[in-house]
């Protein structure tokens, strides 16, 4: 129960921290790193509610968050992608 | 954004974070309710993997999973249609270009083996596909302009392969009557496999094509073996 409530609580902490960034900060860098700070919030919080009690971890969480950090990772580099190619322009002007 | 109206987010993301605690903490005290883990766990011996999460990527959600194949690709896309890759680092020194000339080998062999690891223990395509997009990460950081990958045209095939065996295995049970990827028993185990290990090439090539961040560069001796 205490593991459980420490694990997500570092979970939503994670999240709260991930939104503030993102809300805070103007670099666009840093805002695709909030992002990913409040996604592994998350996953945190996923992985802690999988495993109620005595009875075996539920498999459907798990699978949403392998799910989920493939996208994350997937969208984290279209985002820089688009980033870097956004400075280009910039220096280019 | 100026300091009081930052002080402002930071007050009241930690009251939003105090009604999540309490939310959470309320939902843990709770008994759990119907939980999809009963109707997972049961048809277990059903699904042809021993490994509950496995089945619930590959068997019981496999659509989901094959959807998620296509935004891998379509972030690819994405990234290619901004431009071209950075030229790489220059070429590692000696230290690294051992150290890599070891690992880049060692990844390979782990990534296969958690593929097929998959179906009975933690493990599977996802994390196999990752240790090989590692590898090419590895590759491009030692000086590799192309993070070990193949020519242009061979890069899109292996990019498409992952989402294209799964579709055509997708298709196969329909015409055998089962459904659109509902694997009939006596086969399941292995079209898992197919369609795992397909995954895994498509996310390791993806994924090392991504980092390279653009349209691969042809290279005078293209289509050489890298």
């Amino acid at each position: 129960m205490t593991a459980h409530l420490l694990y997500g609580g570092a979970g939503i902490l994670l999240f709260v921290l991930g939104v503030w960034s993102f809300l805070v900060h103007e670099a666009l860098l840093r805002k695709v790193i909030a992002l990913n700070v409040m996604g592994s919030g998350v996953f945190h919080l996923l992985i802690a509610i999988a495993e109620r009690g005595s009875l075996p971890p539920d498999p459907v969480p798990h699978a949403l968050v392998l799910t989920g950090i493939v996208v994350a990772v997937s969208a984290t580099a279209l985002a820089l992608a688009m980033g870097r190619r956004l400075e280009d322009e910039d220096d280019a002007r | 954004m100026n300091r009081p109206a930052k002080l402002m987010i930071g007050l009241l993301l930690c009251l939003f974070a105090l009604v999540l605690l309490w939310v959470f903490h309320v939902a843990l005290t709770q008994p759990p309710g119907a939980r999809l883990a009963d109707l997972a766990l049961a048809s277990l011996p059903l699904s042809g993997v021993t490994n509950p999460v496995t089945a619930v990527l590959v068997n019981y959600r496999a659509y989901d999973t094959l959807l998620e194949l296509a935004v891998l690709l379509a972030a690819l896309l994405g990234i290619w249609s901004l431009g071209a890759a950075t030229p790489g680092f220059q070429p590692a020194g000696s230290a690294l270009a051992a150290m890599v000339s070891w690992v880049v080998p060692l990844l390979i062999l782990t990534g296969g083996y958690l593929l097929w690891v998959g179906g009975y223990a933690p493990g599977g395509a996802f994390q196999a596909g990752a240790l090989l997009g590692a590898a090419g990460v590895l590759l491009r950081l030692a000086g590799d302009e192309r993070a070990g990958l193949p020519s242009e045209r061979a890069q899109r095939r292996l990019a498409v392969a992952g989402i294209a065996v799964f579709a055509l295995v997708g298709l196969g049970t329909m015409v055998a009557g089962t459904g659109f990827l509902t694997y009939p028993q006596r086969w399941s185990k292995w079209l898992i496999l197919l369609a795992e290990t397909a995954a895994t090439v498509s996310i390791g090539v993806i994924l090392a094509a991504a980092y390279a961040g653009g349209k691969p560069r042809s290279r005078a001796s293209d289509g050489a073996t890298p």
